[in-house]
């Protein structure tokens, strides 16, 4: 006979924390870069390259230092989320690092702009930082539903990154994009930190609203419609938002922030009603958009038929060099260091890095990569599924969404399967602001998993329990 | 909240299955027309990515690759005595694509090609790097070097091929061009300037240009007469009037040389009488004398393998057009390849070999992948008829216009045609010089020739003949081919 020695209804049994799960992953999230970057060394030089051991230690020293905060600050985070973090982190800084070594990108460099300096080392860097925000997250963030407190805090701190661009003497117009500002020798793009603030206020608000949002509508031609002083908020702020992005020529982050308000309108609510409205602001905002813009008419022609845009505009030859890279990796790539997809040229480690999966790495590698990616996103799902607040149901439902529809948008731009908009595939791609932002966003999902998961407290003592115990011969 | 959370979930699910869809499409289904795309410059990146292969002449290469440091085309190629191996070579350029020997074994030259998976896997084991194969052809580098100075800076073209089996020994065209300027990737200048020269320097006129033949086809008449049995004895009178009327026309056939009325075949091959060969190949008649023309190669491409032009004879002409075709004017039109077939033909005692320029492929471990074997195409004439062909031709160098040809050699014979065709409208623009001839032992012929000197400035129009400009060269040619095999 089994001695019972719990017996509330609420499970209190020990949930496994998965630490140790989570440095066997974060042991081969470390080794396959440095393999790779193995791999590029002896395809490029016939040699082991020379940083070899300290990429090595450096990765190793940045994914332990992750694992140790993990660890003591946030015992029962998803485990999954780190090691895919690392390993998409790691493959970056080797594919950088590979188109580093291009003579080709090399002599460009020193054609446009007289001198050549790595980008790999800078990325290192940027990782480290990125790491360190990540930390940094999880120190300071306790508890994840301290960030409601920010939620106007948040919507004016959006408005201010989005806003920075456009500052005179602040702002940078880099090749047609309005969407960088440079601060001493760094250039920052605010858009991906705005991505994050802007979810928080989304959540923050949509959460204290959103039983007023669902429920004191009018009902118009099958459609619940809110009222004007619940929605008028949110409206205007994600409407300022697009409409500063349309100026800053930055098409992929507009698309980005409207379907993540969309998303989370819909989960926060409750009504299907909010994607029938969405999808038609969407496709009204696209028709005026692309009436007024007329390089947005130049990035659809560029879609529709690249070859043929590239016998009239130069900027096209770039879409159809990277579906030439594509296509020259077939299944199995032509292996690390041996593609030419550097033929791209200007860009080639940032928006089109994933042109250099494709051809080096092949159908398999971009497969393998997108998995990595749908995974992330999979478990940022999980986390807003398991959480037991609203606020961080919907802050992580916010951030997984904003992360699958970047994806989607950066792969299928390069890939040709929608218009190309210059976004960067999140830790892939070179650019500081981009990692930072990547990693901090998985240091929140990393603490709302882990209070989501952290075993519910034990319930309080019942007086009747004593006198209830099961009285055994 | 539960609910509307699974289905984004499975709308994020949506997106990425998406993107997996789309990698498929373009990187398996599209992947082959992407790579074949004409803008595709990986072709032409891996083309140059290691050493190529060279072309040999002699046991010797006459193409070497440089590394030239580029950043696209690592190596690049460069050519010994470029303009005279010009027209066997062909061109390889990093930019402007490939063309004769350097473009149909393309394969072969990077180590592309199927034949070399075995060395291209061994290599991969042993760690060396990729090599391409060779190309050995069967010219001489003696003949050639007696054709390329022969016509020296005259406009003309020399076909050399060895009667017995197909051979070609030289194969020269001027003006020429050095393929080495054009090879590499910032000649654009060069390239530029050869396509819009007048000269034509990158014509190849001993495989690609057609040329009225004038007297030199008069021995196809000949050899058709002689067939058909339209002549049986070439020491007996021909039947011809002087100011043979050309039938269909009021005109008179107009003989440049003197004595043809009624004079025997043979010594009107030696003076090139124009009224008896244009009437004889009226007795033959015009669907013998195209049936003739074919059996030696006209009206068809010939692939050596670069490809030829088709040499013409009018299938369609009416009598008149015959009578003029059959003395190589009118439409007649013929390539230097194809006067030297027919030359290797009778020489070959009527049987034409099918002319070659590759004798083998070899992989870069000298391994013969391909060995080339002689291969007859035809027989165009008897061998009774070809020695009559012989005994006049050699009667033309012996008593004839073609004196110039004599190699005075001991054991050897030399036959041979002049030929002075006339072109433009009403004549108007200079002659082309011809001359065929073969040079033969007791063991057989070992070279037939054809040149043709298209257009030589500073000699006076009526010292423009085939005797006296193309014989020449004919002549070092064959003296460079008995030398080196004697």
């Amino acid at each position: 006979m089994s001695v019972v020695t719990n017996t509330t209804t609420i499970g209190a049994i020990e949930a496994p924390s998965r630490r140790n799960t989570e440095l066997a992953l974060l042991a081969f999230a470390v080794v396959i870069p440095v393999f790779a970057y193995l791999n590029v060394g002896l395809a490029i030089d016939g040699k082991v390259p020379a940083g070899m051991l300290g990429y090595g230690l450096g990765l190793t020293l940045l994914a332990g230092v992750a694992h140790l905060v993990v660890r003591k600050w946030a015992p029962y985070a998803d485990p999954l989320l780190l090691p895919l973090a690392t390993l998409l982190n790691g493959m970056g800084l080797v594919l950088i690092w590979r188109l580093d070594q291009s003579p080709r990108l090399i002599a460009k460099s020193i054609r446009d702009f007289g001198s050549f300096s790595p980008d790999a080392p800078k990325q290192m860097l940027y990782s480290a930082v990125g790491i360190a925000m990540f930390v940094g997250v999880l120190l300071l963030l306790k508890d994840h539903r301290v960030l409601q407190r920010y939620t106007y805090i948040s919507m004016m701190a959006a408005l201010v990154l989005l806003l920075l661009p456009l500052v005179p003497g602040l702002g940078a117009d880099v090749f047609g994009a309005k969407i960088w500002i440079h601060i001493g020798g760094f250039s920052i793009q605010p858009g991906e930190f705005a991505k994050l603030v802007l979810a928080i206020f989304f959540s923050g608000y949509l959460m204290v609203k959103r039983d007023a949002l669902a429920l004191a509508s009018r009902r118009f031609m099958g459609l619940y419609l809110p009222r004007g002083r619940d929605l008028g908020p949110i409206i205007t702020i994600w409407a300022v938002s697009l409409l500063i992005l349309v100026f800053e020529n930055d098409l992929g982050t507009s698309l980005l922030f409207f379907g993540m308000f969309v998303i989370m309108l819909y989960v926060a609510t409750e009504r299907t009603s909010w994607i029938v409205m969405g999808l038609l602001m969407a496709v009204a905002g696209a028709v005026s958009v692309a009436s007024f813009a007329g390089h947005v008419q130049a990035r659809v022609d560029a879609w529709s038929d690249p070859f043929a845009c590239a016998e009239k505009v130069a900027a096209c030859d770039q879409m159809t060099q990277v579906l030439m890279s594509f296509g020259s990796g077939g299944i199995l790539g032509a292996g690390l260091g041996q593609g030419s997809s550097d033929l791209i040229g200007f860009a080639a480690n940032s928006d089109f890095i994933f042109a250099t999966v494709g051809e080096e790495l092949g159908l398999t590698g971009v497969m393998v990569f997108l998995l990595f990616y749908g995974l992330i996103i999979e478990r940022g799902v999980r986390t807003a599924l398991a959480a037991r607040d609203p606020f961080g149901k919907l802050l992580a439902m916010g951030m997984s969404g904003a992360f699958a529809l970047q994806i989607f948008v950066v792969a299928g731009g390069v890939m040709g399967l929608i218009p190309l908009t210059g976004m960067t595939m999140p830790f892939l791609a070179y650019g500081g602001s981009s990692v930072i932002a990547n990693w901090a966003l998985i240091g929140i999902l990393i603490r709302i998993s882990d209070t989501a998961r952290r075993p519910a407290p034990a319930p309080a003592p019942n007086p009747d329990a004593e006198m209830t115990q099961v009285v055994r011969p | 909240m539960n609910k509307p959370l699974r289905r984004v979930a499975i709308f994020c699910g949506l997106l990425v299955l998406a993107l997996l869809l789309r990698d498929n499409w373009i990187q398996f289904v599209r992947a082959d027309e992407l790579n074949a795309h004409p803008k595709n410059t990986r072709v032409r990146i891996e083309r140059y990515a290691n050493p190529r292969g060279n072309i040999i002449v002699d046991g010797k290469p006459i193409t070497s690759s440089v590394d030239s440091g580029g950043n696209y085309y690592k190596y690049k190629r460069t050519y010994v005595n470029g303009p005279m191996w010009a027209p066997v070579t062909g061109y390889a350029s990093q930019v402007y694509d490939a063309n004769q020997i350097e473009k149909i074994e393309d394969g072969i030259l990077t180590g592309n090609d199927d034949r070399l998976f075995f060395d291209r896997t061994l290599s991969m084991f042993t760690g060396e790097k990729k090599k391409g194969g060779d190309v050995v052809t069967t010219l001489s580098g003696a003949a050639q070097k007696a054709a390329f100075e022969g016509l020296g800076d005259k406009t003309g073209a020399v076909v050399a091929i060895e009667p017995k089996t197909g051979k070609i020994l030289a194969l020269a065209s001027t003006p020429s061009y050095d393929p080495s300027t054009i090879a590499g990737s910032d000649d654009e200048k060069a390239w530029v300037s050869l396509n819009e020269s007048k000269s034509k320097p990158m014509q190849n006129r001993a495989l690609r240009e057609i040329y009225p033949p004038g007297s030199v086809f008069k021995v196809v008449t000949a050899a058709a007469a002689l067939e058909n049995g339209k002549v049986t004895d070439i020491n007996a009178p021909t039947d011809t009037p002087e100011g043979w009327k050309i039938p269909l026309s009021n005109r008179e056939m107009v003989n440049h040389a003197h004595g043809c009325a009624n004079t025997s075949l043979i010594h009107a091959l030696e003076i090139s009488c124009n009224s008896v060969f244009a009437k004889l190949g009226d007795d033959v008649g015009r669907d013998k004398m195209v049936e003739m023309a074919e059996k030696f190669g006209f009206n068809a491409e010939q692939f050596t393998p670069v490809r030829s032009s088709a040499s013409v004879f009018d299938k369609n002409s009416d009598r008149g057009g015959n009578a003029l075709s059959s003395i190589g004017q009118f439409n007649t039109a013929t390539t230097p390849l194809q006067m030297a077939m027919v030359t290797a033909a009778i020489a070959n005692d009527g049987k034409l070999m099918k002319p070659y320029m590759i004798d083998q492929l070899r992989a870069p471990n000298l391994d013969v992948i391909k060995q080339n074997e002689p291969e007859e195409l035809s027989r165009p004439v008897s061998p009774e008829t070809a020695q009559k062909l012989q005994q006049m031709m050699e009667s033309v160098v012996t008593k004839g216009t073609g004196g110039n040809a004599d190699l005075n050699m001991d054991g050897v014979k030399v036959g041979g045609k002049t030929g002075t065709a006339q072109h433009g409208e009403k004549n108007a623009k200079r002659p082309y010089a011809w001359f065929i001839s073969y040079a033969k032992t007791s063991e057989g012929s070992p070279v037939a020739v054809a040149v043709v000197v298209e257009d030589s400035a500073g000699t006076d129009r009526e010292d423009i003949t085939g005797g006296g400009l193309a014989a020449p060269i004919a002549k070092a040619v064959m003296k460079a081919v008995i030398k080196t095999r004697g």
